[in-house]
């Protein structure tokens, strides 16, 4: 681990990793990834009072004894959150090294 | 084995005894059920004795703190879960899906999303900066010891409000187990147990007992409900078995069948289940299958219709029509806010995070914990439907013998058809109970504790003391801790868990989530702005949430009643303004934004006080650990207070 180390350099030095341009990508990228995944939960979340609310009968349908909206809320919702945590996941821990081979550069 | 059936024969003393026993210290172990009792004894004990056992093996301060940062992936990912699911997940679900049907299930699901918040915009960042705790975090980001102390005040109010309904489990659990026992009593036992096996035991020891505490919940919560789906029907047959707006009813109720066996239903239902079903009577104060299969229900309606009470009778139907459905819709969004943001702002998970050797590590193990209580809470609301058709009588009570029971209670309809089987399965669920607020309690205690003895004591009062003063300043503050909580908990056993802990996450979405979430992605952040925007809007949500809480208690016929009288005729004012009660009630759809707002438009106006040495902090927060920029971070602060 510290041999991948950056030697000390003070804020003001010159080189990649303390650039403004290195942090605003950093920060850029990793919020781009975040919003894009929280963009995808939200629409769902809020998504479904919404339906509840402007189409009650559809959302009362029953399937195999559940009504539709009550399958999605009990049941479904769990195994759709744990798809978008592991897209995530897998992008987010891409990204790290991807900027740590950057910065070495 | 002995004591066991010493237990069996005191549950059958004649009722002479009995009586004779009600001026006796012993006279709550009328009516024990041996097995429930069984199980839930040995619940104790073992965390208990699990709690001395790693006593022995923690011996510095900062082994208490944060477990000396060496936790595994799983380990740590099932302590978490286990902290997390607390009697709201494991009493309050169910008791509250009985209670008010479909709006009930924002809770668990919720709940469990909120993790996902969690994990993609403070999990990693906040790892990376490395502190002990969310003040050590506020202090660090600003270099201001001020806002430390502001920070601080807020693990302790958001602990406290989510410490009150685990006391209301244990006060409910107790009850149930000890049937002559008063609600009290148990809050009072459970609570001393808890603080002293914490002022014992410290962080070390949670960590293993609360990972053995979740998958002891999990067994609890699933055993016992594949064991009454396969019995009396699945989840789908039983929720099925509510009609909703215009169907007919799928299961015709027993006409008040005074064993239980009786009752009967129909054969071909519209909605498809040809199984049958049985049913119970539902009592007068239950709501009617629609209102309660649908959402919009009892939950989210209850002020509207309470306004429409005051009406003149020919206005009620058109004043519903007109409100109900718009305002429950608010509700709902301010409760799905409030759950969504609070848990990122939760005292006592974020401190776990801290404890994973590095970030790749801690984002690991966030989606663990959202696998392992993903699972879990589908068990909760299965609990609550079936009670509604086989346990209805506990709609007609309150307080510790209302909904909130349901799952300890329901598992032993088996015994009518099984002998003691049902018994046996509600000792599991019990002992669940038991593993659900003690995992919860202690976890707060622990960082309620760490809070008032590692910042007041260690950072404001006492810099300098020793390790040994610092140890035993942990342990009193536990004690004094324990003791404030135990009080709260007595007061409250007219609310529902489920609400209660509802109300925590909204202080905690208004308060810590803002002030997390604009510090780790915002650069002009000053510290005025995050303390006025967490401060006002944290305070204003815990008003709120406490001003409807002192309505609903003053409702009350009983001695709580009294007690707050003075805020009786706040209800009036309700009645009046239903839309005032819902935001007040639910307070996450004003207060987090309003929070945010007062953190931009602070921060521009105090621009120039922006941390000089800002660019490096974010660096910390973003760049990958394997840049090491966080041991060049310290060493220069190092170097630059040696100047």
């Amino acid at each position: 681990m510290f041999g991948t180390r950056m030697p000390h350099t003070s804020p003001s030095s010159p080189d990649v990793v303390h650039s403004e341009s290195f942090l605003h990508s950093l920060m850029r990228r990793q919020l781009r990834l975040s919003v894009a995944c929280a963009a995808a939960f939200l629409i769902a979340l809020l998504g479904l009072p919404l339906l509840n609310y402007f189409a009650p009968a559809l959302m009362a349908t029953r399937v195999a004894g559940f009504t539709l909206t009550w399958l999605i809320a009990g049941v479904l919702f769990f195994p759709f959150v744990w798809i978008i945590s592991y897209v995530f996941i897998k992008r987010s821990i891409a990204l790290e090294e991807e900027e740590v081979k950057s910065a070495q550069r | 084995m002995t004591s066991l059936s010493v237990l069996a024969q005191l549950s059958t003393l004649n009722p002479q005894l009995s009586a004779l026993g009600a001026g006796l210290p012993l006279a709550f172990l009328n009516g024990v059920d041996p097995w429930i009792f069984a199980f839930s004894f040995v619940t104790v004990v073992v965390t208990i004795g699990m709690g001395f056992w790693s006593a022995r093996k923690a011996k510095t301060a900062s082994d208490f703190f944060v477990a000396g940062r060496s936790v595994s992936v799983g380990w740590n990912a099932s302590a978490i879960s286990g902290e997390y699911l607390s009697a709201a997940s494991f009493m309050g679900i169910a008791g509250m899906v009985m209670s008010s049907g479909y709006d009930a299930l924002w809770y668990p699901v919720c709940y469990a999303c909120g993790y996902l918040f969690l994990l993609l915009f403070i999990a990693g960042p906040l790892r990376r900066f490395g502190a002990y705790t969310i003040p050590d975090f506020a202090e660090g980001r600003y270099d201001s010891p001020v806002f430390r102390k502001i920070a601080v005040c807020f693990v302790l109010f958001i602990g406290f409000f989510y410490t009150m309904p685990q006391m209301k489990g244990a006060g409910v659990t107790l009850a149930y187990i000890f049937p002559g026992m008063p609600y009290w009593g148990g809050v009072v036992l459970v609570g001393a147990v808890i603080t002293f096996n914490v002022a014992l035991g410290g962080m070390k020891g949670i960590t293993l007992v609360q990972a053995f505490q979740y998958w002891m919940k999990m067994f609890a919560i699933s055993v016992p409900v594949f064991v009454l789906m396969s019995v009396y029907g699945f989840y789908n047959q039983q929720l099925g078995a509510n009609a909703a707006a215009g169907e007919i009813p799928a299961a015709q109720v027993a006409q008040a069948a005074p064993n239980g066996v009786s009752g009967v239903t129909a054969a071909n239902s519209p909605t498809g289940t040809s199984d049958s079903i049985m049913r119970q009577a539902l009592p007068e104060k239950a709501p009617k299958d629609d209102h309660w299969i649908a959402p919009f229900g009892p939950l989210t309606t209850k002020a509207v219709n309470a306004a429409a009470t005051v009406l003149p009778v020919e206005e009620r139907a058109a004043y519903i029509a007109e409100h109900q459905k718009p305002y429950s819709l608010i509700y709902t969004y301010s409760l799905i806010i409030a759950l969504v943001c609070g848990t990122a702002g939760l005292p006592h998970i974020l401190v776990r995070f801290y404890t994973n050797p590095d970030g790749v590590a801690a984002k690991r193990t966030t989606m663990w914990v959202m696998i392992l209580i993903g699972v879990f809470y589908v068990f909760p609301p299965i609990f609550g439907v079936i009670g509604r058709n086989l346990l209805p009588e506990l709609y007609a009570a309150t307080g510790a013998k209302g909904t909130d029971k349901v799952v300890l209670e329901l598992p032993r309809i088996i015994n009518e058809r099984y002998g003691i089987l049902g018994s046996i399965l509600s000792g599991i669920t019990c002992a669940g109970a038991f593993a659900a607020f003690m995992s919860t309690f202690s976890g707060l205690l622990v960082s309620m504790t760490g809070a008032l003895a590692h910042d007041v004591y260690g950072r404001m009062l006492r810099p300098h003391a020793r390790p040994g003063e610092k140890l035993l300043a942990f342990k009193f503050a536990a004690v004094l801790i324990g003791a404030v909580a135990i009080v709260l908990g007595c007061f409250v056993e007219y609310l529902e868990i489920n609400f209660m802990v509802g109300q925590a996450f909204a202080i905690a979405a208004a308060s810590y989530f803002p002030l997390l979430f604009m510090s780790v992605w915002w650069r002009g952040m000053t510290m005025k702005g995050a303390a006025t925007g967490m401060l006002t809007g944290g305070l204003l949500a815990l008003a709120a949430a406490a001003l409807t809480n002192f309505s609903t208690l003053a409702l009350d016929k009983g001695p709580m009643g009294k007690v707050f009288s003075g805020f009786a005729p706040l209800n009036t004012f309700w009645a009046h303004h239903p839309l005032l009660r819902i935001l007040c009630e639910q307070p996450a759809i004003w207060a987090v934004p309003l929070a945010i707002t007062l953190m931009i438009v602070v921060s521009k106006a105090t621009a120039k006080d922006v941390p000089g040495d800002v660019r490096m902090k974010m660096l910390v927060l973003h760049a990958p650990e394997k840049l090491g920029l966080k041991q060049e971070y310290i060493d220069e602060q190092a170097a630059a207070t040696g100047h």
